[in-house]
């Protein structure tokens, strides 16, 4: 039986506006799930459903089988770390992490002990007594996972606690909190709407739009084979255009006019494509777009470029420099193409 | 120099409209303190004729009966105070925090008492006052006076609670505190600077009150502004400038307070 188990919660606000759809999601014990997805998609409302700020109108919500649906937010065994850290600007760092503990009961020089442990694991020794207003991004971050982990929770729910982090900073507490998590082997729901942040971070990804999880599984499984459109888009494999299966079995670009029935929608990222100067002596298979470099932007390891063929734009990464307005042909070996039923238009 | 020379007269200009406004505000004033120290003025002397301290010792006489006005006039005002926050914490809150449909008319309410002209109300409180029993009791002028003080209460609290960001609250329930004591831990803590300031303004405005107290409160509630009126209509300007002087005081060390309470994002929420 999952650890947490979410079972076709839904949510609306003022009765109509349907935030979460009859979602699912069992998450197992030590297991890190991110849920991922744009803003709007129901990610947070799920998170405040776990942590009891929102009470679903339908489903359940069990944590090690006990059934949490209704309870008040201090009934749950839950640690939420908040997008703003939410830290208490009256308090010292030391009664910001104790707060938890007091409310249980705990005895102070007990308190102390356990505060003392929480900022040895958070290298944030000698700053008990510091205000929190006195601190920096990262440290407040620290201070607010200290705060969360002091009650030892059934449950450690993040939402987006990085995003007000500078990018290096950012980086740097990923792995930090990647490595945390798997040494006292909580389990975690991390809620995020950066791919790298969901793909480096998670044992498994839920990738979420408007109110329903539409895929679910380890990061190599959503990033690789991703089973809609949105997840592929979503998951970096932005370029999209619509394929037509030639006599020989070979894919071209559909034309206007070609029936939607005949249509294949189709994914690919921008690295996993060529840009080619001459038209022949490609690998069998291989979907060939021939068009005109229209933009080139310098990214740091190489170019990336906007070609333009006859229906679509798509970009491409190569190492080389191609001036802009020079015929080329972009070249998508069959393995990297994510094929889907085309949509409806 | 010549960016000088053409800032000169706007600068003139700024000083002769420093010097009438402080002209304004400080000649009152000074008139107040000459009156307080003049032992003999009469007409047509500019300035009094001789200056002593005879007066003072007759208004702290126990016979004066300054001290005990002013007793009664703290008593008054604490307990309007107390009224005041009692009312206003609560519904401060739910102002700020509820979704009340009417929020907006509600504030309007707390604000008819400032817009309706005072004599006719304060004339039928004190009717309806006198057939209840309360007219002439410490009572009923606190009621009289909470009546306005609620306002300022009323509406800085709400801003107060307004400006406590409700994450730091759901992080207070997430940890395991009960509605209750997150409202006393974090909600309360972090409203007090506000909540302080607007138990000030309250005090202030009860120490100073006088129509409401005058129809309520006399003859067996003398504060100090009732009989600051009766020394200046009984001609005894000494008496009424003492008085006054006295009243400064409080107002004067409670506005150095408040306004290092007070802070801007508080104020800019009074009203939202």
């Amino acid at each position: 039986m999952p650890y947490l188990a979410i079972e076709n919660v839904s949510v609306s606000y003022d009765g109509r506006t349907r935030v979460l759809d009859g979602v699912s999601l069992c998450v197992e014990r030590g297991e890190m799930v991110a849920l991922l997805g744009s803003s709007g998609c129901g990610k947070t409302t799920l998170l405040r459903s776990i942590a009891g700020f929102v009470i679903p109108e339908d489903g359940t919500i069990r944590v090690a089988g006990e059934d949490l649906t209704r309870l008040p937010p201090e009934k749950r065994a839950t640690a939420m770390m908040f997008q703003s850290y939410a830290l208490w600007p009256h308090m010292t760092v030391a009664g910001n992490i104790g707060y938890g503990l007091k409310m249980r009961g705990w005895k102070s020089d007990a308190i102390a002990t356990r505060v003392g442990e929480m900022l040895k694991l958070l290298q944030l020794e000698g700053f008990t007594e510091r205000l929190v207003t006195q601190l920096s991004g990262g440290q407040r971050q620290r201070v607010a996972m200290g705060r969360a982990l002091a009650v030892d929770p059934h449950l450690l729910l993040l939402d987006e606690p990085m995003s007000n982090l500078d990018y290096k900073v950012r980086v740097e507490l990923r792995h930090e909190l990647r490595a945390l998590q798997r040494r006292i082997g909580i389990t975690a729901v991390y809620v995020t709407h950066d791919r790298e942040e969901a793909l480096t971070l998670a044992d498994r990804i839920a990738v979420m739009d408007a109110g329903r999880i539409v895929q679910i599984g380890a990061p190599e499984e959503i990033y690789h084979r991703p089973e809609s459109a949105f997840v592929a888009g979503f998951m970096g494999a932005d370029n999209a255009l619509d394929l037509v299966e030639t006599a020989g079995g070979a894919l071209a670009a559909a034309v206007a006019g070609t029936p939607e029935a005949a249509r294949l929608r189709a994914h690919f990222r921008s690295d996993a494509a060529k840009l080619a100067l001459q038209a022949s002596g490609h690998a069998a298979g291989a979907l060939l777009l021939p068009g005109i470099v229209a933009q080139s932007v310098y990214v740091g390891h190489g170019y990336r470029y906007r070609v333009r063929t006859d229906d679509a734009e798509v970009w491409v990464q190569a190492p080389e420099r191609v001036a802009e307005g020079t015929a080329a042909t972009v070249v998508v070996p069959r393995e990297a193409l994510l094929l889907f039923p085309a949509r409806n238009p | 120099m010549s960016a000088l020379r053409s800032r000169w007269p706007q600068t003139l200009g700024m000083a002769i409209v420093l010097g009438l406004v402080a002209f304004v505000i400080f000649g009152p004033l000074a008139n107040l303190f000459l009156w307080a120290f003049a032992e003999k003025w009469y007409f047509p002397n500019r300035i009094p004729q001789e200056f002593g301290f005879s007066f003072w010792g007759r208004v702290f006489s126990p016979r004066g009966n300054a001290l005990a006005s002013l007793g009664t006039s703290i008593w008054i005002a604490l307990l309007t105070v107390a009224l005041s926050l009692a009312v206003a914490i609560p519904a401060g809150y739910a102002l700020a925090r509820l979704k009340l449909r009417w929020r907006g008319l509600i504030l309007l309410a707390f604000l008819l008492p400032q817009a309706v002209p005072n004599l006719p109300v304060y004339v039928n409180i004190a009717r309806v006052f006198y057939e209840i029993g309360l007219n002439g009791t410490i009572l009923g002028v606190v009621l009289v006076h909470a009546s306005h003080g609620l306002v300022l209460a009323v509406w800085i609290a709400s801003a107060a609670f307004a400006s406590v960001d409700p994450s730091l609250e759901e992080a207070a329930r997430n940890m395991g505190a009960s509605p209750w004591t997150c409202f006393r831990t974090v909600t309360l803590p972090l409203a007090a600077p506000g909540l302080i300031a607007s138990a000030i303004f309250v005090f202030l405005e009860s120490l100073d009150e006088f129509t409401g107290t005058y129809f309520v409160g006399v003859p067996d509630v003398t504060t100090l502004p009732l009989l600051m009126f009766n020394a200046s209509m009984g001609g005894n300007y000494q008496i009424a400038s003492i008085t006054a002087l006295l009243l400064l005081v409080p107002s004067i060390a409670f506005m150095l307070v408040v306004e290092r309470f007070l802070k801007a994002d508080v104020l800019a929420g009074v009203g939202r």
